[in-house]
């Protein structure tokens, strides 16, 4: 995908300065970009191989094998529904289906006002209140599709359930 | 302040000790992931305000102390208060107030709060004498819920480190192996490989430069065990890695921690900066002259990366693609080099036999399979949470005497364990004992300990056909077998589903199965076939439904399933006409309301709501009978 606008890389030099600079580092110094940029800028990412001194097509395939990576900029709020066994049989996927109808986004997709995209995620590990969904940094145990509309509206800041 | 003697330690530990026995008045918040999902944060905040203000001016100072979890997250947030030993669940905020004045001045107990035994709808007061609780016997989740997971000097109080101390100053590496050889350990992480063969075949390989790493890339989806004990007691963690690496020589350990587990990651980095701090880690581990340091490393979410050869890969920074077995890790692992790998769990019972003996590990479990063994049941099932049990115990005994029975009192149908490599199970066997071997000759496995209940509205078709949509999207793409095998017996399965199966479609899902077994290179790829083989062993009639009858009996798969309201029972309350999504419910306010089924789109949301349980489903192809 072709960038809009060059991107600063000067967060990217001072993740790049914690870590030796070794293939070992790769993922770990790919995982902090993510975190900073909220997606892995193409030209953050060519720096990132010239200095850990990896070719960029290994840097490529890694970025590319690893769920927790998108080339693609995400949006404000990643919304993800728990796609694990208990999730599952406890009508999971009605949330699945909700958040698409609402956000009429394929996973993996951003909605076009930049505003919401939509991750899948095999298991949060939160099980026990099954069907989960997380909105932003909120979980919501329990989830029902009617309630969907709300969770997305609500965000990540309410605590009540 | 840096420990630097044994001495130094014991009396650290026993002045702890004392002053806890000095302040018994404990108010423990459970602040596992679950709990915090259902504001746990807030409460244990109003908790430390609300008691802080009271301790300024009061003689017997009382304590909160943020626990991890305590396994019965369903029920969260949980507060358990000392000595008393009450359990109070769902507590919010505003019952802080009461809780501190009713329970913790006068004794008095809330009975609003208190845990509800759902097989006869007792309250029960005692956090011992919970159902859930009572059968059980912890050993790799020994502290959890107990100490505060952020303070090492409450591990330490809680006998954490002591088998660490006995191993590097009472044993020679040879001696732990020998213990953990009597203790029969075997893999938690799911294929029961003898962890003292793993480890004396390192000790032997050649070269200086060793690894100890822990797997705590728990992707099995329906399990979290790992999760809570890398939350709630990191340190026994690392304190089972010391004795590991002592035992093969190794001094550079790694944590390789799923991205998805921010507490967990958290927690450890925590533990690993005080265990340094305190000179548990690191050179001259107490002055015994070992050195040993662990980094984390965080994983990139990818499933396969729980196999051992595509973890150390991607420790290396690498794509995680699994390797041939034919090169055995314990000689070249993680950058070539000799390297142990343990699972989490495993790393959890090491601290504990070091401590107390082998020959103790040994006196629980089965013939073959010694010692407990962590399960989070979850699914359809009332209880839903973490348990530890002995290894032999009955399925039945987890799901009805722990897990209180099927949710609803619903018919039970199946319990998956092993994830995506295991199967799932059904009514005659459930009084297995679970072990590696029952489990495996059931046509399952142990896998990372999760189990999930499923009563009679679960489609066994679906759930073998989501177990391949996983693992398609999970598959590395190396092995031919694994990558076209899957993809193309996931097309079969969404024809099934949809009710356009044809009568060769078993067969020839079974000779692709065996194909995959046969001709993948990792384990990922071998097993993948076991859930369809299971589920076609135990409910081969549910798939020649779908095909032949283009029936859904359990009422699931959409395509087959269509939905419709009991005139006797509707009382016109309009909650589905309120939460169906396309308005395909129809009626006046106390009157019957009917579902348009050229509409509908077989959500199912209107069964969710309905509170006289009067919406029910029927096969669809009933619709085309009526038509002609």
């Amino acid at each position: 995908m072709k960038e809009t606008c060059p991107v600063e890389t000067e967060q990217a030099d001072a993740i790049l300065e914690g870590y030796p600079h070794a293939e070992a580092s790769l993922i770990q110094v790919l995982q902090d970009v993510h975190r900073a940029y909220n997606y892995l800028p193409c030209d953050v990412v060519v720096k990132v191989a010239e200095t850990l001194g990896v070719p960029l097509a290994k840097v490529f395939s890694v970025a590319t094998f690893y769920k927790a990576f998108s080339l693609k900029p995400q949006g404000d709020t990643i919304i993800r529904v728990c796609m694990g066994t208990a999730c599952h049989i406890r009508g999971g996927g009605a949330l699945v289906d909700e958040v698409e109808r609402l956000l009429h986004v394929a996973p993996d997709e951003t909605t076009p006002d930049m505003k919401f995209t939509r991750n899948t995620v095999n298991c949060v590990g939160a099980c026990a209140m099954a069907p989960v969904m997380i909105v932003g940094e909120k979980y919501r145990g329990n989830a029902r599709a009617v309630r969907v509309g709300g969770y997305l509206e609500l965000g990540g800041d309410d605590d009540a359930n | 302040m840096r420990i630097e003697s044994r001495e130094q330690f014991e009396t650290l530990q026993e002045k702890i000790r004392a002053a806890e026995t000095d302040n018994g008045n404990r108010i423990l918040v459970c602040c596992g992931t679950g709990c915090l999902a259902n504001g746990a944060k807030k409460v244990a905040e109003a908790f430390a305000e609300q008691v802080g203000k009271r301790n300024m001016d009061a003689e017997v100072k009382l304590l909160v102390k943020n626990t991890g979890c305590h396994g019965f997250c369903e029920r969260g947030p949980l507060v358990v208060l000392q000595p008393s030993g009450v359990l109070y669940t769902r507590v919010r905020v505003s019952n802080v107030p009461q809780i501190l004045e009713k329970t913790v001045d006068n004794g008095e107990i809330i009975p609003r709060l208190l845990y509800k035994n759902p097989a006869d709808d007792v309250a029960i007061e005692q956090y011992s004498e919970i159902p859930f609780y009572k059968n059980q016997t912890r050993v790799a989740m020994r502290n959890i819920g107990r100490i505060d997971p952020t303070a090492i000097h409450d591990a330490i109080g809680a006998g954490c480190y002591s088998g660490m101390v006995r191993a590097l100053f009472d044993m020679t590496p040879e001696q732990v192996l020998d213990e953990v050889e009597t203790a029969g350990l075997r893999g938690r992480g799911g294929a029961g490989f003898g962890t003292a063969r793993k480890w004396r075949s390192c000790r032997r390989a050649e070269g200086d430069r060793k690894f100890v790493l822990c797997n705590g890339d728990e992707g099995d989806p329906g399990a979290f065990k790992d999760r809570s004990i890398m939350e709630g007691d990191p340190h026994s963690i690392l304190e089972g890695m010391v004795v590991g690496a002592w035992a093969v020589g190794a001094h550079e350990g790694f944590i390789y921690v799923r991205d998805e587990y921010p507490l967990a990651v958290l927690n450890l980095t925590l533990a690993l900066e005080q265990a340094r701090y305190l000179g548990l880690l690191g050179e001259n581990i107490l002055g015994s002259g070992f050195d040993f340091d662990i980094r984390i490393s965080r994983g990139g979410g990818a499933f396969v990366c729980g196999e051992s050869s595509a973890l150390m890969l991607s420790l290396a920074g690498k794509v995680g693609e699994p390797r041939a077995k034919y090169v055995h890790s314990t000689e070249k692992g993680l950058f070539d080099l000799p390297t142990v790998l343990n699972n989490v769990e495993t790393w959890a019972d090491v601290g504990a036999i070091a401590a107390n003996g082998g020959a103790w590990f040994a006196g629980m479990g089965t013939n073959k399979s010694k010692g407990t063994k962590a399960f989070s049941l979850v699914g359809k099932v009332k209880n839903t949470g973490l348990i530890e049990l002995p290894m032999g115990t009955t399925l039945r005994h987890i799901i009805y005497d722990i897990g209180g029975g099927v949710l609803n009192d619903r018919p039970f149908k199946a319990v998956q364990t092993g994830g995506p490599s295991g199967g799932c199970i059904p009514e005659s066997l459930l009084d297995l004992p679970v072990d590696y071997e029952k489990l495996t000759e059931a046509g399952s496995m142990m896998g990372s300990g999760g189990m999930i209940v499923m009563d009679d509205r679960t489609c066994m078709v679906d759930v073998a056909r989501y177990f391949l949509k996983f693992l398609t999207e999970e598959s590395c793409g190396k092995c031919t077998p694994c990558r076209e095998g899957l993809k193309q017996m996931l097309a079969i399965f969404d024809r099934l589903v949809e009710g356009e199966g044809v009568a060769g479609d078993l067969p020839l899902i079974e000779r692709l199965a065996a194909g995959m077994q046969v001709g993948s290179l990792c384990e990922l790829g071998k097993s993948a076939p076991n859930p369809v083989i299971s589920t076609l062993r135990y409910f081969r009639d549910e798939y020649v439904a779908h095909i032949e009858d283009h029936v859904c009996t359990a009422g699931i798969c959409k395509e087959l399933t269509a939905y419709r309201i009991l005139p006797e029972t509707c009382d016109g309350c309009a909650g589905c006409a309120k939460a169906c999504p396309v308005d395909a419910i129809t009626g006046e306010r106390h009157a019957l309301h009917v579902i348009d089924h050229d509409i509908c789109i077989s959500c199912g949301a209107c069964m969710g709501v309905c509170p006289t349980d009067s919406v029910e489903t029927f096969p669809k192809v009933e619709l085309m009978k009526e038509v002609v």
